[in-house]
């Protein structure tokens, strides 16, 4: 991996559709009531307890150790905006941390709903990776901090919808051919049966801006780990086929070449981007990109871009709060600058 | 467009919600809308009470009150109510009452997959066989056919350890 770029930055397997994978598991500590019930003291032993377990894993690396009561609103939401937090964690306080990663691969919410949910992330499709390595992390913080477990039902957590494996795995998926073809909504019907969930990720309704999806085990009781990510990756490799062959389709009308050129020009030049325009307008580029059809721009500055001219992430970065259209502005210049040093 | 709710401040939030098909939409300003409990794009949703009617069985009126969970003290009425188990203990002490809702979510009653160290030895051996399992498929595909037979040995042997009359298939 490139150093020097974060996760996100760069591109993985299945690249021109497969954005990241995230795996996520939720863990309680045996003995101790859900953080729910938990006074903000209790709330701080158990983030003590985590922080400790962590420094003493081999398998940890450098982690920044980050207390919710001290963070700017500002800040928790640009980290919901990157899905290194929940948005309920992002209105957590006192008691509440957060661990991450340096090159935030790895976060550990610590008290959101559950004392522990540890995710792990990655660029492209991994999620055999991904898996492995909270997998890893999970039974080194097992061995310190003995999660409740029970043999019939798994993992307790505090909701019944993760009981189990108390894992979610997801793909965050570029589908602009099969959103143009109307075939997502279908495409949920098929997914659901199969104890999957696809939902679009910026925005709601049928046609979520950016086209980007998200898709994720549903079902955590009575599945194990490998099947419901063999089931995840079989479901994964055909949405890929289906939208590639929708975007060769799309290639063959004029009229979408023409599309991708006039967004990157739109991008290149334009003084004010509200985030809807942007959204669509680095939708459509990105599949002009995993074409060819624009040849001098990479997936990896689309990428740092989506992540970066997100509302609170312009906000975070300059450290003050903005109306929408100073950061209208602001967004505009983002982008400009990364599209011409290209 | 001034914000709906104090008619002050300009509206730069627009929530729409949908409740069972029934759709309202808003125009709030930033502090408006972080009353509301939404920051900027991300709205808390509150996805509603996932163990349903519980007291529709007869056995679970029967504990409401009566019986707590030594881990938290919560009674049965308490977690039914707020939607939340209090402690892992709860999903114990609860067992029969919360497991025909966690039937209704899942489709299955019974863990497979990870099993930590803390884990019985009945599960870990099931995992142990499925694991087996897996290995014997393997092996027939390549037509090992004398590992096959060892595989299937150990197979039956673990399988006749766990007989208790809990194991699923």
């Amino acid at each position: 991996m490139d150093n020097t770029k974060r996760w996100y930055e760069q591109s993985g397997a299945e690249g021109d559709v497969v954005i990241s994978t995230r795996v996520r598991l939720a863990r309680n500590l045996s003995g101790t009531p859900f953080p729910a019930g938990l006074t903000p003291e209790r709330k701080r032993e158990v983030s003590e307890r985590v922080r400790g377990a962590l420094k003493s894993c081999e398998s940890g690396g450098d982690y920044d150790y980050l207390e919710m009561g001290n963070m700017t609103a500002r800040d928790a939401l640009a980290m919901v905006e990157r899905h290194l937090i929940s948005p309920e964690f992002a209105q957590c306080s006192e008691g509440s941390a957060l661990l991450l990663k340096k090159d935030e691969s790895v976060s550990i919410m610590v008290n959101e709903e559950d004392h522990i949910r540890l995710q792990v992330m990655r660029p492209g499709l991994d999620l055999d990776e991904a898996y492995r390595e909270a997998d890893e992390l999970d039974t080194e913080l097992d061995g310190k901090l003995h999660f409740a477990f029970d043999d019939r039902l798994g993992y307790l957590t505090q909701c019944p919808t993760n009981l189990g494996t108390g894992m979610r795995a997801s793909i965050m998926l570029h589908l602009p051919a099969l959103q143009e073809r109307g075939a997502i909504q279908q495409l949920a019907g098929t997914v659901s049966k199969l104890g999957l969930t696809i939902r679009g990720l910026y925005g709601e309704g049928s046609k979520p801006e950016g086209a980007i999806y998200q898709l994720s085990n549903q079902v955590t009781l009575g599945i194990s780990e490998r099947s419901a990510i063999e089931n995840l990756k079989g479901i994964a490799s055909q949405i890929i086929r289906e939208e590639r062959a929708g975007r060769e389709q799309l290639r063959q009308n004029p009229r979408f070449e023409d599309m991708v050129w006039r967004s990157l020009g739109i991008l290149r030049t334009a003084r004010l981007l509200s985030h809807d325009e942007f959204m669509t307008l680095i939708s459509n580029l990105r599949v002009g990109v995993a074409l060819g059809v624009i040849p001098d721009v990479s997936i990896d500055t689309l990428s740092g871009l989506i992540a970066d001219a997100q509302p609170a992430a312009i906000m975070a970065a300059a450290r003050r709060d903005m109306e929408p259209a100073e950061r209208d502005a602001e967004r505009a210049k983002m982008v400009r600058e990364r599209l011409e040093a290209e | 467009m001034l914000c709906q709710n104090c008619g002050k401040r300009p509206a730069t939030t627009f929530l729409k919600k949908t409740v069972n098909g029934e759709t309202s939409e808003w125009h709030l300003c930033a502090e408006c809308a972080a009353k509301q409990g939404i920051g900027s794009m991300f709205g808390g949703f509150d996805l509603g009470n996932f163990w349903g009617s519980l007291f529709a069985e007869p056995s679970a009126r029967a504990v409401a009150d009566t019986v707590r969970c030594e881990g938290c003290g919560h009674s049965f009425r308490e977690i039914v109510d707020s939607g939340k188990a209090g402690c892992p203990e709860c999903y114990t002490t609860f067992y029969d009452q919360l497991l025909p809702s966690i039937q209704r979510i899942h489709g299955k009653t019974r863990h497979t997959g990870k099993v930590p160290s803390s884990g019985g030895e009945e599960i870990k051996k099931e995992n142990e066989i499925e694991r087996l399992r897996r290995e014997l498929s393997e092996c027939i595909a390549e037509q090992q056919y004398e590992k096959c037979a060892e595989l299937r040995d150990r197979i039956q042997a673990l399988e006749k350890e766990n007989s208790g009359g809990t194991a699923e298939k």
